[in-house]
C-alpha cells in the first residue's frame, strides 16, 4: 500500500494528485493530437473526457501512462514527472496507474484468476510470474476483488468464455488489483450493449469514490457522462474546451465541443440518468 | 396490357468475365493438354506391352512376404526414432529461427535473411536436402535426422512467425500498463497466445516427419525407405508389399493419433 | 460498504492446475523425455563427422562456383517433362478424386462396406509419400514419365479426395433436401445440390496440390520416373558441382513460381 489515504481536498502545499502540464503530442506526419493540454486533480473525482472522434482523448489517456510518447509538456502524478522516465523508473511508476480498456484487453486463453492476478505483476518478480506463483495476500486480495465486482466464483473461468459486461468487470479488477493511486478508463462501454453500459459506470464510479482515488475515463457517450461524473473535461482538436461541472454541459457548450446537433435529447437523458442513480 | 416477351433460354454466367474469355481458357486448356501428351512421348506400344509385365509384378507382390519381419521392424523403427528426434531438434531451433523471421520483432535485415532461409527450406524437396546430408554425413539415419530436423525446423519457424505476427495487442499493451517486465510481458501475453497452435503444430509436424522419414531412404539417408528401396532393386516384390503395407498402416496410425491429440487439445 | 462484524476469509492460494491435471502434465513431460532420449539412444551419431561437416560444406559450396550455365540447353526439356508430369498427374487425380470422394463420404456412400472401401482407398493413397509410388510405377510402367504422371496421380487422389470428401459430409442439409423434394434422382441430386458447394473447395486444393506435385515431379527422376530429378541425380553422382548449382537454381525458380501462380490463382477464386 503506498502511504495514507489522501484526503478528500489535498492539503495545501501537498502536490497534486495529478498535474498536466502543456501536454502535446505530434504525430510523424504532422498531425497535432494535443496541443498543449493542461489539467489538475487536486481532490478524488471522476473525471470524464469527452469530445468527437480525433479530438485527442485517447492519446490523452494513454499519454499519462506513456503507452504513447508525449512530444512535449509535463505529467505530474503525485510529484512524479511520468515524462523523462528511464524504463525501470516508468514500470514503477505505471504499478501506480490502473488502466481499464475498451475492448477489455484480457488475454484471452488464460483464466478470470491469472487476467486479475495480472495486475500485480509489476509487484514480483520473473519467475513468480512464471509459476504463477503470487504471494497469499495478492490472492485472497484478488478474491475479495471478483467478490465485489459481482464476479464471485469465475476465478476458474477461461477470459474467452465470459461476456463483454463479464470480461469489463474481470479488467476492472485487474486494474485495482495494482491499488493504483489513479485509474485510467478508456472507453469502457463503446463495446458494451446500454444497460450493462451503466452497470460497468456505476460500478468504476463506486469503486473510485470508495478507494478516494481520481479517475479519468475517457467516453464518447454525452449522457453517461453527466450521469456517472464530477467533473467534465471536453477536448476539441487538441485542445481543451471546456472544464466544468456536468451540470455546465449546455447545448451552446456541446456545440462548441462537437458541432452543430440537437443537443436537448441528450441533456434530457442525462438528468433522467442522474435521477436514477440517486 | 401487351404480354411482354421472355427470353426462352437461360445461359448461367461464365467463368472469368466473358464467353470469350472462357472459350479462351478452355480452348487452352485442351491445346495444353494435347501438347503435353505429344511433347512426352509416350510410347503407347510399350506401355500397353508393359501390361502382361505389369500384371506378372502384381501377381508376385501377393501375398506379401512378412517373413523377413525382423528387417522390416529395424527399419520402422529406425524410422520411427529418426522422426521423434527430428521433430524436437527441429522444435528447438525453430524458436530463434521464427522469433527472427516475426516482422513484429525483428529488425528488417535479420528478418530478411530469415525469411529467405526458410523459403529456401520449404522449396527445396526433402530428397534433395537428403542428398546433401548423405554426402556430408554418410549414409545411414544420422543424415536423415538432420534432413527431417531442418525440414521441420523451417516449417516450425514459419508457423511460429506468422502466429507472433498475428498476437493480438491488446492484452499486451494491457500487461505494459500494470508495470510488468519485458520477460513477465512475453510470457503473460504473448505466449498464451501462440502456444495453443504451436502445440498442435509440432504434433502435425511428427507426423508428417513420420511419412517423409520412409522416403528418404531411397537416398540413402536411413529408415524403412532404405530397405524398401532395396527389396524394389532386387525385384523381391511380396517383401516390397509386406513393407509397403507396414508404411501404410504406421502412416496412418501417425495420422489418426495426431488427430486425436490435437483434438484434445482444443 | 464493510459488513459490520463480519469479515469475509477469501482463500490465499490459488492453482491454475488441479492437483490430478498437474500430475498428467509431468507425465507427459516424462513421457516426452523418455521419448527423446530413446530416439537419439539408437543413432548412432558419429560426432567426428559434425565436426567435419562445416569444412565439407563450405568445400561443397565452393566445388558449386561458378554455375556452369552451358548445362541450361541440356536440362530445359526435362524441366518442361517435369511440369507436364505434375499438371496431367493433378489433372488425372482430380478426375479420379470426384467418384472416391463420393464414395468415401458418409451421408453419399451406398452402404457401410462402400465407406470402408473408400476410406480405405484413401487412406492407402494419401500414405504412400509420391517418390514412393514412383518406385512402384516404375517396377510397373517401366522408367519414364508415364510412372511419374501415375506416381503423382495415385499421391493425390488420397489428398484431394479427402478434403473433397470432408465438404460433402459437411454440406448444407437443406440445400439437398430441397432438390430431393423435387423428385430428383441420386445422381442428379449430387449434381445440382452437392457438386456446387463442394466445387470451390476442390478447385482451391487442386490448384493446392498441383504446386505441390511440381515440388514431388522434381525428384521423381531419382526413381527414374522422368522430369530433371534423373539429371540432378546424375550431376551429383559425377561430382560435377557446378552444374548440380544449375540444376538447383532452375528447380528452385520453377517451384518459387508455381507457388506464386497458385497463391495468385487460389485468392483470385475465393
Amino acid at each position: 500500500m503506498t502511504g495514507g489515504e489522501p484526503p478528500a481536498t489535498a492539503a495545501a502545499g501537498a502536490p497534486m494528485l495529478l498535474a498536466i502540464e502543456a501536454l502535446t503530442k505530434v504525430y510523424p506526419g504532422g498531425q497535432r493530437a494535443l496541443d498543449s493540454v493542461s489539467l489538475t486533480v487536486e481532490r478524488p473525482e471522476v473525471i470524464a473526457v469527452v469530445g468527437s472522434s480525433g479530438a485527442g482523448k485517447s492519446t490523452l489517456i494513454r499519454c499519462i501512462n506513456r503507452l504513447v510518447e508525449p512530444t512535449s509538456g509535463h505529467v505530474r502524478l503525485g510529484g512524479l514527472d511520468m515524462v523523462g522516465l528511464k524504463r525501470r523508473e516508468l514500470r514503477e511508476a505505471r504499478r501506480r496507474i490502473g488502466m481499464i480498456f475498451q475492448e477489455f484487453n484480457l488475454v484471452e486463453r488464460l483464466t478470470v484468476m491469472e487476467n486479475v492476478l495480472s495486475g500485480r505483476l509489476g509487484f514480483v518478480g520473473f519467475l513468480a510470474a512464471l509459476a504463477r506463483r503470487f504471494p497469499p495476500r495478492d490472492v485472497s486480495g484478488a478474491y475479495a476483488l471478483l467478490d465485489r465486482v459481482g464476479l464471485a466464483g469465475f476465478e476458474n473461468a477461461r477470459a474467452d468464455a465470459l461476456s463483454g459486461g463479464q470480461r469489463q468487470r474481470v479488467g476492472i479488477a485487474r486494474a485495482l488489483m495494482q491499488d493504483p493511486d489513479l485509474l485510467l478508463v478508456d472507453e469502457p462501454t463503446a463495446s458494451l450493449d446500454p444497460k450493462t453500459a451503466r452497470q460497468i459506470m456505476r460500478l468504476i464510479r463506486s469503486l473510485a469514490l470508495e478507494r478516494q482515488r481520481p479517475a479519468l475515463i475517457n467516453i464518447h457517450d454525452v449522457a453517461l457522462a453527466q450521469a456517472f461524473s464530477d467533473r467534465v473535461v471536453g477536448l476539441k482538436a487538441g485542445r481543451v474546451a471546456f472544464d466544468g461541472p456536468p451540470q455546465a454541459l449546455t447545448p451552446e457548450v456541446l456545440t462548441e465541443i462537437y458541432g452543430v446537433e440537437d443537443w436537448s435529447q441528450t441533456i434530457r437523458r442525462a438528468d433522467d440518468e442522474a435521477e436514477a442513480t440517486q | 396490357m401487351s404480354a411482354a416477351a421472355y427470353p426462352t433460354v437461360w445461359r448461367p454466367p461464365a467463368l472469368f468475365g466473358s464467353r470469350t474469355r472462357q472459350r479462351i481458357a478452355v480452348s487452352c486448356g485442351i491445346a495444353y493438354f494435347v501438347w503435353s501428351i505429344i511433347d512426352l512421348n509416350v510410347d503407347v506400344a510399350r506401355m500397353l506391352a508393359g501390361f502382361p509385365r505389369a500384371l506378372n509384378m502384381l501377381g508376385r507382390m501377393f501375398p506379401p512376404d512378412f517373413g523377413r519381419w525382423a528387417l522390416l521392424l529395424d527399419g520402422m523403427v529406425e524410422s520411427l526414432q529418426m522422426a521423434l528426434a527430428a521433430t524436437l531438434v527441429g522444435a528447438l531451433l525453430s524458436v530463434p529461427l521464427g522469433l527472427a523471421a516475426a516482422r513484429n520483432l525483428a529488425p528488417k535485415p535479420i528478418y530478411v535473411v530469415a525469411r529467405g532461409f526458410i523459403v529456401l527450406g520449404r522449396t527445396l524437396h526433402e530428397v534433395i536436402i537428403a542428398i546433401f546430408c548423405v554426402k556430408l554425413f554418410g549414409f545411414g539415419p544420422v543424415a536423415g535426422l538432420i534432413t527431417l530436423g531442418f525440414a521441420s525446423a523451417v516449417f516450425l519457424a514459419k508457423m511460429l512467425a506468422e502466429d507472433i505476427e498475428n498476437v493480438r495487442l491488446g492484452p499486451v499493451e494491457a500487461i505494459r500498463a500494470t508495470g510488468a517486465g519485458f520477460g513477465q510481458m512475453v510470457t503473460y501475453s504473448i505466449v498464451p497466445q501462440v502456444l495453443a497452435r504451436t502445440v498442435g503444430m509440432l504434433i502435425y509436424r511428427l507426423d508428417a516427419n513420420v511419412r517423409h522419414s520412409t522416403v528418404i531412404g531411397i537416398v540413402g539417408a536411413g529408415g524403412i525407405g532404405q530397405t524398401l528401396s532395396a527389396s524394389f532393386s532386387r525385384y523381391d516384390y511380396d517383401f516390397s508389399a509386406a513393407i509397403l503395407l507396414s508404411i501404410i498402416a504406421l502412416v496412418a496410425l501417425g495420422e489418426g493419433f495426431s488427430d486425436w491429440v490435437r483434438r484434445k487439445l482444443r | 460498504m464493510s459488513e459490520a462484524g463480519v469479515a469475509k476469509r477469501y482463500p490465499e492460494v490459488w492453482r491454475r492446475r488441479s492437483p490430478r491435471e498437474s500430475a498428467l502434465g509431468w507425465l507427459w513431460t516424462a513421457t516426452i523425455a523418455l521419448a527423446a532420449a530413446w530416439s537419439v539412444s539408437a543413432l548412432d551419431i558419429e560426432w567426428a563427422f559434425f565436426a567435419d561437416a562445416h569444412v565439407q560444406a563450405l568445400d561443397l559450396v565452393q566445388r558449386m562456383w561458378p554455375p556452369r550455365w552451358s548445362y541450361l540447353p541440356t536440362i530445359v526439356r526435362p524441366l518442361i517433362e517435369t511440369l507436364h508430369i505434375a499438371t496431367l498427374g493433378t489433372a488425372i487425380a482430380l478426375v479420379l478424386s470426384v467418384p472416391l470422394a463420393f464414395l468415401a463420404a458418409r451421408n453419399t456412400t451406398a452402404n457401410g462396406l462402400t465407406w470402408a472401401i473408400g476410406r480405405a482407398l484413401l487412406v492407402a493413397s494419401r500414405s504412400v509419400n509420391t517418390v514412393i509410388w514412383g518406385l512402384v510405377f516404375v517396377a510397373i510402367f517401366g522408367p519414364g514419365p508415364v510412372a511419374g504422371i501415375a506416381a503423382v496421380a495415385a499421391r493425390s487422389v488420397g489428398f484431394l479426395a479427402k478434403l473433397m470428401a470432408e465438404a460433402i459430409e459437411e454440406a448444407d442439409r437443406g440445400q439437398i433436401e430441397a432438390v430431393q423434394a423435387t423428385g430428383a434422382s441420386t445422381a442428379q441430386v449430387y449434381l445440382a445440390a452437392v457438386l456446387p458447394q463442394v466445387m470451390p473447395v476442390l478447385i482451391g486444393t487442386t490448384i493446392y496440390r498441383w504446386d505441390i506435385n511440381v515440388r514431388e515431379s522434381s525428384v521423381l527422376g531419382f526413381v527414374g520416373a522422368g522430369g530433371i530429378g534423373l539429371y540432378l541425380y546424375a550431376s551429383i553422382n559425377q561430382f560435377a558441382w557446378q552444374q548440380v548449382l544449375v540444376v538447383l537454381t532452375t528447380i528452385l525458380v520453377v517451384v518459387l513460381l508455381s507457388e506464386a501462380l497458385s497463391a495468385y490463382a487460389r485468392a483470385r477464386i475465393t
